[in-house]
C-alpha cells in the first residue's frame, strides 16, 4: 500500500563523490517488499524546489522499519536532501512502482548496474541469494571517486567494476565486462543510463532480462503522464515509468 | 454548522473543491489515497474524439514555485473515457465534469455530443485553451468570435450544462469570457496554464521536447487571481477559479476574487491528499474569518 508519512532520518553519510546513503524508519519501510520499487522524496517544506525527488531503495529492513536510499546530490533538490540530519523529518510518498520480479531469476543471475542505477541491484542481490540464486555484479562508474559499495556486492558474488576513465577496475563500460564474461546466466538484472540499458539490450538479446528506466516524473503515482514511453507492441501504446515500472522486461520499452 | 456547499449549473456540489483536468487523470490513481465522494467535483483529463498518445518526453520541468508541462492532451479517446473510465467513476457519489478537446469544431461537438450523455457527467468544461497541441485548442480560446462560435455549437448539442475553460495567455482574458457568455456559456473555469519555456543552461536547448510548456503552480495565483477578479466584475457567469491553489487559504483568496468554487491541480502532484485536506480545513477557517457559508464569502472582494 502506497502511503504518505514524515519518515525519521536516521543516519545520513557520503559514501563517493557526490553519493550520499541515507536510512530512513517509519511504517512505509514495514510495507517494502520488491527490490527496485522507489520512494517520492518532497525534500523542503516550502514552494522551492516544488516538486517531489523519485528516490531508488537501496537495502530494506522491514523487522526494524528502516530503509536505505542512496542518491546523487547534483541538483537543488538533492543537494538540501544531503543537508538532513539524524532526528529530522523527512515526508516520504512510497513504496512506488513495481520492482525486479525475483521468481524470474533461475539459478544464475548478471545484475549489470550503471552509477546511480547501481543502488536498487543491492537490495535485489541481497534477496536473490537469499533465495539460493547464485548473482555475478557487474557495476560501472565515471571513476575510482564515484565507485560506492564494490564491498557490499562483493560479500553477495562475483563482482566486477569499470570505470569511463580506468582509474579503478576495467577502463570502459560495463558492456566490455559483458563481453568477456561466459554468458551462463538464465536471467540479467539492470539499471542505469537509457545508453546503458539499450546496448544491454542488444548485447543480450537470446537472453531474458528485466530493466529499470529513468524518466522525468511529475507525480510518481500513475496521475500525470510525465513519465511516458512508447512500447514495441504497437504504436499507439506506452507505459507510465512510475506506476507501470520502473522495471520492464527486456525488448518492452521504446526509449 | 457551516454551510461548504455550492449550487451552479449542473453541479450539486457538497464543497467548493474539486481536482483540476490533467492533475488528477480519471481519479484511478487518487481512489487509492482516499474516497473520491469526498470531493465537491471531479475534473477528468481532456477527452479528444481518437485516442491520442501526447507529446514526446521530457513532459515536464519544475520551475521556481512551479512547473512547466507538455503532455499533449495524452488520453484514450472518446470511446476509452466512456466505455472504461466513466463507470469506474459511477462507483462514486461525485459529479463528473468532462473537459472537452479538439481540434476542429466537429471535434469539440463529436465529444460534447456522446460525452455529455453519461449518467454521471453533469457539466462539460469546453478546453479552448491548452497551449501543447499544435492545432487547435489554443486557437479557439485567443480570439473572440471564434471563442462564441465554439460555445454555441457545443451548446446546440451538450445535455448539460457548459463551462468554458479560459486562457491567461491573451491581451484582453474579460472580452474573451463576455464573447463565450453571448454564445450562451453557463459558466467559465480559468485559468488555464501560462506559456512558458526552461532552458538547459548548459546547453541551452529547451528543456521540454516540445520547446513551450504551460506553467502552473504557485508562481501563477496572482495571475489567475487577477483574472478570476477582473472576469467577475464583468459578469455574472459562474466560475470555477484555478491556478496555484496549494492550501485553504489560496482556496479562499479565490472565492473572494469572485470565484463560485475552486479547482486545485499541480498540488495534487506534490500532496496527493491535498484536496480532502483543503475541504477538511475549510469550516474551521471560514469560521475564523466571520463566515458561515462558501456563498457569504464569494466574491466579497468586490464590496469591501
Amino acid at each position: 500500500m502506497i502511503r504518505q508519512e514524515q519518515m525519521t532520518v536516521i543516519k545520513q553519510q557520503q559514501i563517493a563523490d557526490t553519493i550520499f546513503e541515507l536510512t530512513l524508519e517509519g511504517d512505509i519501510a514495514r510495507g517494502m517488499a520488491a527490490p527496485g520499487q522507489f520512494v517520492h522524496v518532497r525534500v523542503a517544506d516550502s514552494f522551492e524546489p516544488l516538486l517531489r525527488r523519485p528516490i531508488s531503495v537501496a537495502s530494506i529492513d522491514t523487522e526494524n522499519g528502516q530503509f536505505t536510499m542512496i542518491y546523487r546530490a547534483e541538483g537543488r533538490g538533492t543537494t538540501l536532501l544531503a543537508e538532513k540530519k539524524p532526528g529530522d523529518k523527512l515526508d516520504v510518498l512510497g513504496p512506488l512502482g513495481n520492482g525486479f520480479p525475483l521468481a524470474e531469476a533461475g539459478k544464475k543471475a548478471f545484475l549489470i548496474g550503471g552509477g546511480i542505477g547501481v543502488p536498487p541491484l543491492y537490495e535485489l542481490a541481497k534477496q536473490l541469494n537469499a533465495r539460493g540464486v547464485e548473482t555475478v555484479h557487474i557495476l560501472g562508474f565515471e571513476g575510482k571517486q564515484a565507485v560506492f559499495y564494490e564491498e557490499e556486492f562483493r560479500s553477495l558474488g562475483e563482482t566486477h567494476i569499470a570505470t569511463v576513465d580506468g582509474s579503478h577496475g576495467t577502463e570502459g563500460f560495463v558492456t566490455h565486462i559483458l563481453n568477456g564474461l561466459p554468458k551462463d546466466f538464465d536471467t540479467y538484472f539492470a539499471c542505469g543510463p537509457t545508453a546503458m540499458l539499450d546496448a544491454l539490450q542488444r548485447a543480450l538479446e537470446e537472453k531474458k532480462g528485466f530493466l529499470s528506466y529513468e524518466q522525468r516524473m511529475g507525480c510518481g503515482i500513475g496521475a500525470c503522464f510525465a513519465c511516458v514511453c512508447r512500447t514495441t507492441k504497437n504504436e499507439l501504446d506506452y507505459v507510465k515509468v512510475c506506476s507501470d515500472g520502473p522495471v520492464f522486461p527486456a525488448g518492452v520499452v521504446i526509449s | 454548522m457551516t454551510d461548504l456547499t455550492v449550487k451552479l449549473p449542473g453541479l450539486e456540489l457538497k464543497n467548493p473543491i474539486m481536482p483540476a483536468s490533467g492533475c488528477f487523470g480519471f481519479g484511478r490513481e487518487y481512489a487509492k489515497f482516499y474516497d473520491l465522494s469526498e470531493l465537491g467535483a471531479i475534473m477528468i483529463k481532456a477527452t479528444t474524439v481518437e485516442t491520442r498518445l501526447g507529446n514526446p518526453t521530457p513532459r515536464v520541468a519544475e520551475t521556481a514555485s512551479g512547473m512547466l508541462n507538455a503532455i499533449g492532451l495524452q488520453n484514450p479517446g472518446l470511446e476509452g473515457v466512456v466505455n472504461a473510465e466513466l463507470p469506474f467513476l459511477e462507483g462514486y457519489d461525485v459529479p463528473i465534469i468532462a473537459n472537452v478537446a479538439g481540434t476542429t469544431t466537429e471535434d469539440y461537438v463529436k465529444v460534447a455530443k456522446r460525452i455529455s450523455h453519461a449518467p454521471n457527467v453533469h457539466a462539460l468544461e469546453i478546453n479552448i485553451s491548452c497551449p501543447n497541441v499544435k492545432e487547435g485548442g489554443i486557437t479557439f480560446g485567443t480570439d473572440p468570435q471564434i471563442a462564441k462560435e465554439l460555445t454555441q455549437a457545443v451548446k446546440a448539442v451538450s445535455s448539460v450544462p457548459v463551462y468554458i475553460k479560459l486562457s491567461p495567455n491573451v491581451t484582453d482574458i474579460v472580452s474573451i469570457a463576455k464573447a463565450v457568455e453571448a454564445g450562451g456559456a453557463d459558466g467559465l473555469t480559468m485559468i488555464n496554464t501560462l506559456l512558458g519555456m526552461r532552458m538547459d543552461t548548459k546547453t541551452g536547448r529547451p528543456i521540454i521536447a516540445n520547446v513551450t510548456g504551460g506553467l502552473s503552480g504557485p508562481a501563477i495565483k496572482p495571475v489567475a487571481l487577477r483574472m478570476v477578479y477582473e472576469v467577475r466584475k464583468q459578469t455574472e457567469l459562474p466560475i470555477i477559479g484555478m491556478g496555484g491553489v496549494s492550501s485553504v487559504d489560496d482556496a479562499i483568496d479565490f472565492l473572494s476574487a469572485g470565484a463560485n468554487a475552486v479547482a486545485v491541480g499541480t498540488a495534487n502532484f506534490v500532496n496527493p491528499f491535498i484536496c480532502p485536506e483543503i475541504i477538511k480545513a475549510l469550516p474551521a477557517r471560514l469560521n475564523e474569518l466571520g463566515y458561515d457559508s462558501i456563498e457569504q464569502l464569494t466574491g466579497r472582494s468586490h464590496s469591501l
